[in-house]
């Protein structure tokens, strides 16, 4: 089924200047895969040299991080929408 | 590049850093981008910091806050184009620990210092590269009437 993602702004260079793209899937990790199927560009923004999710994205499921759901394998449904969120921090 | 904002929202960001001491203030600026990478602020979207274990030298935006400040950005036809935060009793320049924590490239990143509760020199700071060889460059900040 096709669901949307939500690429924030430091990716969309990656992801041929799209806020919204539109993926296949029936899980989160499906979409992620569909997505970097898409823009083979943005894997590396994603995922580390290991293939795991590089520690400072984060993935949200509509309102939910994925880390507290079931992860890639977290089933998703039409009207989801998945968004990456890059962390935010810092300090003196 | 420049990133131009307005007295007002300036005066905004600036005052949440006094409000904020001594601990850290942070936020995001909403906006838009230019054909030639400049950005213009519309608003300033002031944030919790959840570095509650050490507020005084660290801030983090919760990620689920940046993801509705994300969806109303798109909504109102805005990019997220920057953030803020205060460096309480040091310089308005950017530490090691603001370059290793910053993922937004392409963004600004705006310090502003605040000497004993007062907010004194406000500097921004462009986010450039990928994240093994990401690096700040001194931004032009444009306070408009």
């Amino acid at each position: 089924m096709s669901i949307k993602i939500l690429i924030p702004t430091p990716l969309r260079p990656y992801a041929g200047k799209q806020s919204i793209i539109e993926v296949n899937a029936q899980t989160v990790g499906e979409a992620l895969n569909d997505l970097t199927a898409q823009h083979p560009d943005l894997r590396k923004h994603l995922y580390s040299e290991d293939g795991k999710l590089r520690s400072f994205v984060n993935i949200y499921l509509n309102d939910e991080d994925i880390r507290y759901l079931s992860k890639d394998a977290t089933p998703v449904k039409e009207t989801d929408t998945i968004a990456i969120v890059p962390s935010v921090a810092g300090g003196r | 590049m420049a990133l131009i904002i307005s007295s007002s929202l300036y005066d905004q960001l600036r005052r949440h850093g006094e409000e904020s001491y001594p601990h850290e203030c942070c936020g995001v600026l909403q906006g838009e981008f230019d054909e030639v990478g400049g950005k213009a602020v519309k608003a300033v979207v002031p944030c919790g910091n959840t570095r509650t274990d050490s507020p005084a030298n660290r801030y983090r935006i919760s990620p689920s806050e940046l993801l509705r400040i994300q969806r109303e950005a798109l909504l109102a036809g805005h990019d997220i184009v920057g953030f803020y935060h205060s460096h309480p009793d040091h310089p308005a320049q950017w530490s090691a620990t603001d370059l290793a924590e910053a993922h937004w490239t392409g963004c600004s990143y705006v310090i502003t210092s605040v000497e004993s509760g007062h907010a004194t020199l406000t500097n921004a700071f462009l986010l450039e590269g990928a994240e093994e060889t990401k690096s700040y460059v001194d931004e032009v900040l444009e306070v408009t009437a």
